[in-house]
């Protein structure tokens, strides 16, 4: 299995800088938001192991939000945040990032403290790299180039089985399975069709996996007495938290709505960028850094293979604490538009964004951590709306296709390589082309 | 499992809420929408003071007319409600239909269905008249209600005729068989995970603003503060006495002009079917989902709670779509959806499902849990058939000459993007429903591209996995005009009319 990474520069905007930052942004766009895989500063399409990026503004817009809770807010600094998923390892991707397009990473960057013509900025970019608490990828070690391959596939394929079927019909369901197998062979060798054999994930790396995959489950075995002595504690501390902390959910600005929504709905898939505070005090955030990091293990071991829980359309996500993790930022990748995200989010895992959203400051009022909270609708829209930010810049390598469609061509790969047992699994495969 | 949030079961004040939202006004046949700008706010107060429009209260014999009355945004200006003073409607109502070019994308209205090509546009105008009579009353109905005074407040922009009601939509299919049932009595208050199954009840909340909707809560309602002049008339806002409640019986009306080129339609069908009449009206029933009398084409009965034993079936028994298409009009407009995909058993089986780890028991794998619940996104549609009615048939023979005909979709709703614009954007114009790929609604797409993905196939799927694809589908339905109004309830229309009068 391929080795994946992220990446994650984030980094004070320089005073009075940002109009024109924004201005060089937009400048990248085919449409709001939408990046031109082209462009002169950053040309995303030139290279093969992004999956998705995005540039954005990071704004506080709720950093006022804690003095319901008797704090002094702390305001946070403009910053610029430049994140993306990629195959193989970040530092030999931002090497090649920083060989095809350092002067247009320079550019942008020189609109941050400390960024001036002679900078290193390959170096500087690792300094400003902020690590994530938890990352979601749909399926795990699927490859850009895997996903284009088999994007190709599927799309003769189908041309192919519609020639082959109105010229022999559709009784012989094995016989079409093998002349399309042959068809395929013989585009290969032509040298029309490419189909890269996954790389197989060497004996180190599968240990590594299962030590991975069982060293949680035998941490809480063990701490197992503790825990059961310490669970009252924490419930009552919980509870006690959850009875007295406020929500603070006015009604979005209708202009920053009509705004983001500029920024929407360019591509069957659409970026979310969210950024907001966790509630004062040691309890919550320790409560946010267990939640993130048992998400993380979920998303590293059961989770890569499609399903985010009962949720499709997530192609990544990824959660970072910032400002000594007093504040969070989520970003993700998800097919649709953002009501129909939101209603995943409503009716599907309102539990799961319980866990980790319900330690944000302002939050639906949750009861034992998982109930109530983003099941109360109009509330959690609110709560989301008022920390969702613009994406000012927001690139993906495959346009057009959803997580289903990756999902299927990738099936119809494995039908084709190993022949589906039966007329009635080979019937099942035949529909998905 | 859920605890309930404090909402007195409040009787439903039928009496305060316009009969529309009620009733369709099946009976009264005849009906004619006119769109108006006020021209003087005054003498549209005393108009509204004295309008006959009609309530939701069941008399012992249906009316024999009646008169509903809603407002745009710039309407409830143009009356003297400003911003300021209301507060809480709806970002979509009081921005409108077409003013943001990101809703039209989500909209579909693109391409030919872009705002910019409407003939119309409610923006432009504020205060929607609609008048139903019995078959032959219209015309008197009319002199009645648009009185001297009428003319003096408003100035008429455009009117909508509508084609005698027999129930059948213009390609020639039956109309209007789905509809939800509202659930007035509160007999079955939603709780989370309660609704595992389809069912055709739907809480009060969810199309009258201020009530008990499907999330347990009170729907989204606007309000003005208790010292403007004129709010006493209005119902005390809950939880809230310094606060009336404007929206209270309301709804909010969405109303599109759907334009639909019937012998293009059969033009089409008939080449796709090789001129075979049997073949055209089986081509016909797979895009729509029902055979033009209206029978669906799923037959699996289920004892479906708010529904007739005619149209008590879900899709549950048709997961691969070989006896209705999965992209299917009436499988988009509604999916029949429950909470959880499939029927689940036991607590075990909900923590399964809620998991995520139920997918591999699916019939076919894959096409799992991909489309949302239905129950969050059903609408009351009071919709009407304009233009003159053609023989479907005979005008696939006749061909080319087209007439100007169509349906005037208007549905009531308590949230627009959650309920009109989420099954418009998800299901209705998304090429991406239900896991496919290329094609929109089969009747209703617009066939430009959205969001850059081509929409204008369609897959009948077969039992031989192989199906059948149809490929550049030409248009059948064109957005001529629309917008967003608000219906108030009689007693908010009350004090809309009162303070156009004091402003002025």
């Amino acid at each position: 299995m391929t080795q994946q990474d992220t990446f994650f520069i984030l980094a004070p905007v320089a005073e009075g800088r940002a109009e024109s930052l924004v201005s060089l942004l937009e400048s990248m766009t085919l449409k709001p938001g939408f990046a031109d895989p082209e462009n002169t500063v950053v040309p995303f399409g030139k290279f093969d192991h992004l999956h998705v990026a995005r540039f954005f503004l990071v704004q506080a817009n709720t950093w006022r939000d804690v003095e319901a809770y008797g704090q002094s807010p702390r305001p946070y600094p403009l910053q610029l945040a430049f994140l993306g998923d990629v195959d193989g390892h970040r530092q030999v991707f931002l090497r090649e990032l920083v060989n095809r397009s350092a002067d247009g990473l320079v550019e942008i960057f020189s609109h941050c403290e400390g960024v001036h013509d002679g900078t290193d900025i390959l170096r500087w970019m690792e300094d400003h790299n902020v690590k994530e608490s938890a990352n979601y990828v749909n399926v795990r070690g699927r490859t850009v180039s895997q996903i284009r391959e088999e994007a190709a596939l599927a799309a003769v394929l189908h041309d192919e089985l519609a020639t082959v079927v109105s010229a022999q019909g559709s009784a012989d369901v094995f016989g079409l399975h093998q002349h399309l197998a042959e068809f395929v062979e013989r585009q290969k060798a032509s040298g029309l069709l490419h189909l890269t054999a996954p790389t197989k994930p060497s004996w180190r790396e599968r240990i590594a996996r299962w030590f991975d995959l069982i060293s949680v489950p035998l941490l809480i075995l063990f701490l197992s007495p503790l825990l059961v002595l310490l669970l009252p504690l924490f419930l009552l501390r919980l509870r006690l938290a959850e009875r007295s902390d406020p929500e603070v959910l006015p009604r979005p600005d209708d202009e920053r709505i009509v705004d983001l929504g500029r920024y929407e709905d360019h591509d069957v898939t659409n970026p979310f960028s969210a950024f907001g505070d966790v509630k004062p005090g040691w309890f919550r955030r320790w409560v946010t850094t267990v939640a993130l990091f048992l998400l993380n293990y979920a998303a590293r071991n059961i989770y890569g293979r499609g399903y985010l829980t009962r949720v499709q359309t997530i192609h990544f996500a990824r959660w970072v604490f910032v400002d000594d993790k007093r504040r969070v930022m989520f970003c993700s990748n998800y097919d649709g538009a953002l009501e129909s995200y939101m209603d995943d989010f409503v009716n599907k895992v309102a539990w799961g964004l319980n866990l980790v959203f319900s330690n944000g400051v302002g939050y639906p009022s949750t009861r034992f951590l998982i109930k109530g909270g983003a099941e109360q609708e109009a509330k959690f829209k609110r709560y989301l709306r008022n920390r969702q930010l613009p994406t000012q810049v927001w690139y993906k390598a495959y346009p057009g296709l959803t997580a289903r469609d990756l999902a299927r061509h990738s099936e119809i790969r494995k039908g084709l390589e190993k022949r589906p047992n039966g007329a009635r699994a080979m019937r099942n495969w035949l529909s998905k082309i | 499992m859920s605890r309930t949030p404090n909402i007195p079961n409040d009787p439903v004040e039928f009496d305060d809420m316009q009969a529309l939202v009620r009733f369709g006004h099946g009976a009264l046949s005849e009906a004619e929408f006119i769109l108006c700008s006020i021209r003087d706010p005054k003498a549209a107060g005393d108009w509204l003071d004295q309008a006959p429009v009609t309530s939701a209260e069941r008399l012992d014999a249906p009316p024999s007319a009646a008169l509903q009355v809603a407002f745009t945004a710039v309407g409830l200006r143009a009356m003297g409600v400003e911003e300021g003073m209301s507060t809480g409607f709806a970002q979509p109502f009081l921005s409108g239909m077409s003013s943001e070019d990101s809703r039209s994308r989500r909209l579909g209205d693109t391409g030919q269905n872009a705002p910019s090509e409407w003939d119309w546009d409610a923006g432009d105008a504020h205060v929607l008249i609609m008048l139903y009579a019995r078959k032959g009353g219209l015309a008197a109905w009319k002199d009645k209600v648009l009185t001297p005074t009428f003319d003096a407040a408003f100035t008429q922009a455009r009117s909508f005729p509508t084609r005698t009601n027999d129930g059948t939509e213009p390609f020639g299919f039956r109309d209007g068989i789905s509809e939800p049932k509202i659930d007035w009595q509160n007999a079955h208050p939603p709780s989370k995970h309660g609704r595992e199954d389809f069912s055709n009840l739907i809480s009060p909340g969810e199309v009258v603003l201020g009530l008990r909707n499907e999330y347990n809560a009170r729907s989204s309602s606007p309000k003005v503060d208790g010292d403007v002049p004129g709010s006493a008339i209005l119902a005390e806002a809950s939880g809230n006495a310094a606060r009336r409640d404007l929206g209270r019986n309301g709804s909010y009306l969405v109303f599109r002009q759907l334009a639909q080129d019937v012998p293009g339609f059969w033009a089409f069908i008939d080449k796709a079917a090789k001129g075979d009449p049997d073949r055209r009206d089986w081509l016909a029933a797979k895009m729509v989902g029902r055979t033009q009398d209206g029978t669906p084409l799923i037959h699996g009965r289920r004892d479906i709670e708010g529904s007739p034993r005619s149209n008590d079936f879900t899709y549950e028994d048709d997961v691969d779509g070989v006896r209705c298409p999965l992209g299917a009009h009436i499988r988009r407009a509604n999916p029949r959806t429950g909470d959880h995909p499939y029927q689940i058993e036991g607590r075990i089986g909900w923590l399964l499902s809620t998991l995520g780890f139920r997918r591999r028991r699916d019939k076919l794998p894959g096409r799992h849990d991909l489309v949302a619940s239905t129950r969050f996104h059903r609408l009351v549609r009071r919709g009407r058939v304009y233009g003159p009615k053609l023989k479907s048939k005979m005008a696939s023979q006749k061909g080319g000459q087209s007439v100007d005909q169509g349906l005037l979709f208007i549905c009531l709703c308590a949230d627009i993007v959650r309920q009109f614009e989420f099954v418009q954007n998800a299901w209705i114009a998304s090429p991406t429903f239900n896991g496919l790929t290329g094609e929109a609604d089969p009747l209703l797409g617009g066939r430009a591209p959205f969001c850059g993905v081509a929409s204008d196939g369609f897959t009948i799927q077969t039992a031989d996995g192989v199906g059948e694809h149809i490929a550049h589908l030409p248009s059948f339905v064109t957005v001529r005009g629309g917008g967003y109004f608000f219906l108030p309830g009689l007693r908010a229309l009350r004090f809309i009319a009162h303070h156009g009068k004091q402003e002025v």
